[in-house]
């Protein structure tokens, strides 16, 4: 087990060199120049060559390349050109709304999503399943402005039940917290919800139709261990899975919550760092981002082993 | 037979299958008697409709597919078909247990032996989970599973198709049912395996005095460890009888076209060769007028084919559905 962790961890390394290599292609291939953006729209052609120059960005393409690797892979994920201070600092101050942001979704996210598709399982054909079934389909096609967009108006502007946007830290109380993050959670959830509720359906479809169910509902086992025990024990294994991949559409959902509902986190960051091509935050951002996807995998992997024995590593 | 009131009595049940293709009559009036302590053995070709009775007997059939329309199983006098689920699940596996065909499948891969056994302890003897382990472990050490102890917190991959088959019956008789359905117990498993599992299962039966309905396709398997026969054939009884009255007077032309197609060893091998019966199962989903056994049955008239025999008592205590009854081929 340890020994296939550090195999697994081992291998994660040819997986972000390549991801390191295409993030920095992508970034430095795409049209705009930081030097300009940093020296504003005055600035002449001369004034703009001596900060190409300054930041390094007049040598060959692989020159700039080894150079940011090698910084990386020492820990240093390099300074932002425009703020000039490391991006590792940078992302570190605005991790807490993101995190904040992604930890809410995924908890609120999971716990629906299992038990809707539990329930539409369990009364498959029903009106219920079908009802679930549809919001699925809808969740999943509406992107995540779309549905933002209308929870605020609804909810903030119309209702007024909750903050129309921004972000308070955690320091600032639980509450205070927690209303800010409702709206955006839920914009970011829906379509990792309809994801995760239409995998535990079918899995627990399945599931359900098994021998092993039969032999519980002979021996006298109510609904809810049945569902729960029996069959959800069992389907654990793909819902598992959906939900580390999902984590994508997490990732890419919240650079788009961050910025509807303004909340200035490492997606925000990101977003301007687009805009004035900075580009060793968008290195930096999209490399920590890889990271995280690949470590929540392998937990996900990891995960395995406690919900079906006959998974050994 | 038993003056006293039979243990489970099944009186003219009717289970049908509603798919896409049609409605299938899988137990077309099917009424007969377990007594208590007793071993009846339900004989009968795939699709005959005798584990479509053991499912309908608890009420296990599958969801939205199939229904019982019909009839009434009462066990002990109390109608079962009439309860609201709590009270069924009451049953299962309390007073009445199953065990099923596919040792291999009818366990749940990711819960230990020691909790499928410990939880119906659990559920129906109110037992706390430490007493509920001690009786899983008890039972498994009846079932003749060496280390039973260590072997509560094993799970079914690490163990044999015979193994789990142990398992399902310990699991079974944990609660001391008054009745165990078994369903097929031996076919999935080795030849050599077959006779000891069957053999503990009666052993067991013996001691907790549970009457056993033993459903199968082997008859010799229900001449060594039956009382009473019933034969089924296309979803209704077509003959009922004691065991050794069966073997030795077979009335309806099916029952004798299935033992005359047992291989037999010995001198009687050489002089005949192996009958089958002609001819497949009808298709229950089309009205069977008639005997439905009447296009295989080398002795059917017209008759035969017009009006459907009732099971009626030929001999003492054996009964048969057939107009033809006990007439030579």
């Amino acid at each position: 087990m340890i020994a296939y962790i550090i195999r697994r961890l081992v291998a994660t390394i040819p997986v972000m060199l390549l991801v390191a290599v295409i993030v920095f292609l992508l970034v430095h291939l795409a049209p705009g120049d930081p030097a300009s953006v940093i020296a504003g729209d005055n600035a002449t052609s001369d004034q703009i060559a001596s900060i190409r120059a300054a930041l390094g960005l007049n040598r060959p393409l692989w020159e700039q390349f080894a150079i940011w690797i090698g910084h990386v892979l020492q820990g240093d994920l390099g300074h932002s050109l425009f703020w000039n201070r490391p991006v590792a600092e940078l992302i570190l101050q605005r991790a807490e709304p993101t995190i904040s942001l992604a930890i809410t979704t995924l908890i609120l996210a999971v716990t629906i999503s299992i038990t809707l598709g539990v329930l539409a399982a369990w009364k498959a054909g029903s009106g219920l399943d079908r009802a679930v079934m549809g919001v699925a389909v809808t969740g999943f096609s509406v992107p995540v402005f779309v549905v933002g967009y209308l929870l605020v108006f609804v909810f903030a502007i119309q209702l007024r039940w909750l903050p129309v946007q921004g972000y308070r830290p955690i320091a600032d109380g639980l509450w205070p917290w927690f209303e800010r993050l409702i709206l955006p959670s839920i914009a970011l959830g829906l379509a990792y919800v309809a994801l995760i509720a239409r995998i535990t359906r079918t899995t627990m479809l399945e599931v359900l139709a098994e021998d092993y169910i039969r032999t519980a509902e002979a021996k006298g086992v109510a609904t809810r261990p049945m569902l729960l025990k029996h069959a959800l024990k069992n389907a654990a294994v793909p819902i598992v899975t959906i939900v580390g991949i999902g984590v994508a559409l997490l990732i890419g959902g919240v650079v788009i919550t961050e910025t509807v509902f303004n909340i200035p986190g490492i997606g925000r960051l990101v977003v301007d760092a687009i805009a004035r091509r900075d580009y060793p935050i968008i290195q930096g951002v999209i490399l920590v981002f890889s990271g995280v996807y690949v470590l929540v995998n392998l937990a996900v992997d990891i995960s395995y082993t406690f919900f079906d024995p006959r998974v050994r590593y | 037979m038993d003056a006293a009131a039979p243990l489970l009595s099944v009186e003219d049940l009717r289970t049908h299958f509603f798919t896409v293709d049609g409605v299938t009559r899988a137990v077309d009036g099917v009424s007969f008697t377990v007594n208590a302590g007793e071993t009846l053995g339900i004989v009968g070709e795939s699709g005959c409709g005798k584990s479509v009775t053991a499912l309908s007997i608890l009420r296990l059939l599958p969801q939205r597919i199939g229904r019982i329309v019909g009839g009434r199983v009462l066990l002990e006098g109390e109608d079962l078909l009439g309860l609201d689920i709590g009270a069924m699940r009451d049953i299962r596996g309390n007073r009445i247990a199953m065990i099923f065909q596919e040792p291999m499948t009818s366990l749940n891969p990711v819960l230990t032996i020691g909790e499928q056994i410990a939880e119906a302890v659990r559920i129906h003897q109110g037992a706390s989970a430490a007493d509920a382990l001690a009786r899983a472990e008890e039972m498994l050490a009846l079932v003749r599973i060496s280390d039973a102890r260590r072997r509560l917190g094993d799970y079914p991959h690490q163990f044999s198709g015979g193994m789990r088959q142990r398992v399902m019956i310990a699991m079974a008789l944990s609660c001391n049912p008054k009745l165990l359905i078994a369903d097929e117990p031996t076919t999935a498993l080795d030849v050599t395996v077959q006779a000891q599992i069957l053999k503990l299962m009666l052993e067991l039966k013996e001691r907790t005095g549970a009457a056993v309905m033993l459903i199968t396709h082997a008859l010799p398997v229900v001449a060594e460890t039956c009382q009473r026969v019933i034969v089924m054939y296309a979803g209704r009884i077509v003959e009922m009888a004691e065991v050794t009255e069966l073997f030795d007077r077979p009335l309806h032309p099916y029952t004798r076209g299935l033992m005359s197609s047992i291989p037999r060893l010995g001198a009687a091998a050489r002089q005949k060769r192996l009958t089958e019966i002609p001819g497949l199962v009808p298709d229950l989903r089309k009205p069977v007028i008639g005997c439905a056994f009447a296009p295989r049955c080398p002795l059917a008239d017209d008759h035969c084919r017009a009006e459907a025999p009732p099971l009626t008592e030929h001999l003492t205590a054996h009964q048969a559905a057939c107009w033809k009854a006990g007439e030579a081929a």
